[in-house]
């Protein structure tokens, strides 16, 4: 009895759970499986398409002679890369019309125009002349000649399909694509993100956690930049940050903080000295980290606030008794209470900004050194059309991610095994 | 040039402004109870805002507005001070930190809505108001209405925007039916039923939603582009459907495992199958779940570009976030149509957010892996 109910309960679970499974599994996990396969071929955008047989028709009338007409039948491969196989060709003809010289790979039968053209090439094209006759000498009308389209068929393998691989787009990306710059870019970009977000993030949740007026508003403002969508606040930094009419540079050179405008987001070095030092800070980067800093502290500020509240406030009024200072409060009780989401917001958030696509894109497309592994394979894929190269930086990119989850998951093991 | 009403003072008197707050803080704690302290924090208020429009003389009125509000935030928390307190312990430390609570709630406020304010001045400005003075944050209410909503009957005019928020829409609101139907019953199964890779299913979805759409994108357009689904919504709907859908069944059957079982029970004797229970039981105890789930999935579907921009070419298709993007890729295009369509594309998110706050910020948190 209960073995039978186990089973129904099976069944019903499988029902329920496999639709969701099926389009993730399509959607998510065949992608990136289908990546590797990819990789490892050369293979340009334009040669996604399956290779067609085309075929244009020209009417042409015959001078002196009504009953006659020649077509021109002007075939070619859709291809330039892959051939297609045992091509056919049919076309029909109205009543009493009839083929004057019918090309040896053809046949007549009933109205119809059979032909064999087997293989074609790639690029193959040839133009294939008809001459037709009504029998009965009558006008044959050109428009109804025209109006019948030719079908054409042929067996074409698909080109992602073929099993020829190459190991060339791995060796382009780490040997021609200046790839430890990539790395250090993507790394760079990715650390000072993460590491501002969250110090930002800590600083408004011990702000948003104090008593004033306006406490609820706060919170909801602060997650502005968070839930508003990408493009528009892209584009309104891009405004903001404008050499020429922007408001960022016109502020400061109005206080004469700087002299002239400063190319925030077009520049790609900029010298500063520090105390005699002089050294070269990596201006549109450093910029496009401060807008993911802007717009992602809000997501660890949630968390870090949602773990201040669950703080018992008696351990911070036994500290009043004891006689500790404000900061002594904040070092000795708050930071050790939030270690471990900071923890776990580090390594999500490094995660998430290491994939980051869009905000660069958006604000620089990737120019002036922010060239991160992301853009890049919207780069080669897109750009460069090299769906092969694109797909091979996915794989380095899955590559990096997957040994950051071993460590990840390996830190939060440890951790819940210290508890 | 009084419709330009432009900042053009060039210093801003930071030591002097610092002094003055002292000053008047000082007399503040001086004059302890003895005046109502309401009248107490206005006074003191509009003395500062008096005093700070002397030293900048040519700061217009709006800007004068907003130091006496400002001024107004840091003196009601004046109230706590007094001359009994100054004798305690750390009083300065605790004045230094109450300062910089103060001023930091109002720095992040100015960073975070100063930009969204500037999207908003700009989409209601001309091509010249923008030239002449970049600093020029006011709006000018003297004009016309059709002269100030110019740029926005411009890009639904010309631009064709109506369009693109009716498949923004149709896609948003798609998606989380659709996520809904496939994630309420997988996340249903997940939390209540015993099944062979149950566990196995429940770590790969947070493994899963880790994965970032940029390595999805290349396959997934390839075969899109062989399947004919590119520029169409339904190729969209799907990949948004799926990309939402882990985290939608993990917040979901989070939610599930919080029901009691009792209550299904009591509907399997009156012989209720799954699909009743789901529907009579499950889904109206727990509708705050299922709300933010399907708020944060809309948002998500909102505002996603990464996928429209891969896969929409034709202005047919675009939704709100890439027809922006589009406008943006003609230099010719006047920033203040870019600055109207950013509005659009925003203010419905904003005021879900404003509106549903409550449910969202959940969701944000039961969602933290996820974009």
């Amino acid at each position: 009895m209960s073995d039978t109910l186990s089973k129904i309960e099976k069944r019903t679970a499988y029902t329920l759970v496999l639709p969701a499974v099926l389009l993730v599994f399509a959607i998510v996990l065949f992608p990136i499986f289908a990546n590797i396969w990819i990789s490892f071929k050369e293979i340009q955008l334009k040669d996604i398409r399956i290779p067609e047989p085309r075929a244009k028709k020209i009417v042409r009338s015959i001078s002196g002679d009504e009953s006659q007409l020649e077509i021109i039948y002007k075939l070619r491969n859709s291809s330039l890369i892959n051939g297609i196989k045992d091509v056919e060709f049919k076309d029909k003809f109205p009543k009493n019309v009839l083929p004057t010289n019918l090309d040896s790979r053809c046949i007549f039968k009933s109205k119809k125009i059979i032909c064999d053209f087997g293989d074609w090439d790639p690029k193959y094209k040839e133009n294939f002349e008809i001459k037709i006759r009504n029998i009965n000498g009558e006008k044959i009308e050109k428009t109804i000649i025209k109006s019948q389209k030719p079908i054409l068929d042929g067996k074409a393998e698909n080109p992602l399909l073929t099993t020829n691989f190459t190991f060339k787009n791995f060796k382009k990306v780490f040997y021609e694509n200046n790839f430890i710059e990539l790395l250090l870019t993507t790394f760079y970009f990715t650390f000072f993100g993460t590491v501002g977000a969250i110090i930002f993030g800590i600083l408004a949740a011990q702000l948003v956690n104090q008593n004033f007026r306006g406490r609820t508003y706060m919170r909801g403002i602060l997650l502005f930049p968070y839930v508003g969508p990408v493009v528009a606040l892209a584009y309104t930094w891009t405004l903001l940050l404008d050499p020429n009419s922007g408001t960022l540079n016109a502020l400061l050179v109005n206080f004469s903080i700087i002299e002239t405008p400063i190319n925030l987001l077009g520049q790609k070095y900029i010298t500063m000295s520090i105390l005699g030092f002089e050294f070269k800070l990596r201006l549109a980067l450093t910029t496009v980290i401060f807008f993911e800093i802007w717009r992602y502290f809000p997501l660890a500020f949630l968390f870090i606030l949602a773990r201040l509240q669950a703080i018992p406030q008696t351990l911070y009024e036994a500290a009043e008794v004891d006689g500790a200072s404000p900061i002594q409060k904040f070092i000795h009780i708050t930071l050790p209470q939030i270690t471990a989401i900071i923890s776990i917001l580090f390594m999500i958030r490094f995660i998430w900004n290491f994939n980051k696509f869009e905000d660069i894109f958006l604000l620089t497309g990737g120019a002036s050194g922010t060239r991160t592994l992301p853009i890049n394979v919207y780069q080669q894929g897109f750009a460069i059309s090299d769906i092969g190269m694109g797909s091979a930086v996915s794989i380095v990119i899955v590559m990096l991610l997957l040994s950051f989850m071993v460590i990840y998951f390996r830190l939060i093991g440890k951790r819940a095994n210290e508890v | 040039m009084s419709t330009l009403q432009g900042l053009n003072f060039t210093n801003l008197n930071v030591a002097t402004v610092f002094l003055i707050g002292i000053l008047l803080s000082l007399t503040f704690v001086l004059i302890g109870n003895k005046i109502n302290h309401l009248i107490k924090i206005f006074l003191l208020s509009f003395i500062f805002s008096i005093l700070y429009f002397y030293l900048n003389e040519a700061s217009p009125y709006w800007y004068i507005f907003g130091v006496f509000l400002i001024t107004l935030f840091f003196t009601i928390n004046l109230k706590k001070y007094s001359m009994q307190s100054l004798k305690e312990d750390f009083i300065s430390e605790k004045i230094i930190f109450d300062f910089i609570t103060l001023f930091g709630i109002v720095f992040f406020a100015f960073v975070i809505l100063f930009p969204f304010y500037i999207m908003l001045v700009t989409s209601f400005k001309t091509q010249i108001a923008l030239l002449v003075n970049p600093l020029d944050f006011s709006l000018d209410f003297t004009k016309s209405l059709n002269e100030l909503f110019k740029s926005y009957f411009v890009i639904f005019e010309t631009y064709n925007f109506g369009r693109y928020i009716l498949i923004s829409s149709v896609v948003s609101i798609g998606t989380v039916i659709v996520t809904l139907l496939f994630a309420i019953p997988a996340a249903y199964a997940v939390a209540r039923l015993n099944f062979f890779g149950k566990n196995f299913l429940s770590t790969s979805i947070l493994i899963i939603y880790m994965f970032p759409a940029i390595v999805l994108v290349i396959p997934l357009y390839t075969v899109f582009s062989q399947l004919g689904l590119r520029n169409s919504i339904f190729g969209l709907l799907i990949v948004y459907t799926a990309t939402t859908l882990p985290v939608a069944i993990y917040m979901l059957q989070g939610y599930f495992k919080s029901i009691p079982k009792e209550i299904e029970d009591a509907g399997i004797m009156d012989g209720q199958n799954w699909f009743g229970i789901i529907l009579k039981i499950i889904i109206p105890l727990s509708l705050p779940a299922i709300a933010s789930v399907a708020l944060y999935v809309f948002m998500i579907a909102w505002n996603e570009f990464l996928f429209s921009l891969m896969f929409l070419d034709s202005p047919k298709s675009f939704t709100l976030s890439r027809a922006i993007q589009y406008l943006s890729g003609d230099a010719e295009t006047p920033r203040q149509y870019l600055m109207a369509g950013s509005v659009i594309v925003t203010l419905p998110v904003l005021f879900v957010f404003i509106y549903f706050e409550k449910y969202l910020v959940s969701g944000l948190t039961a969602g933290s892996v996820k974009e």
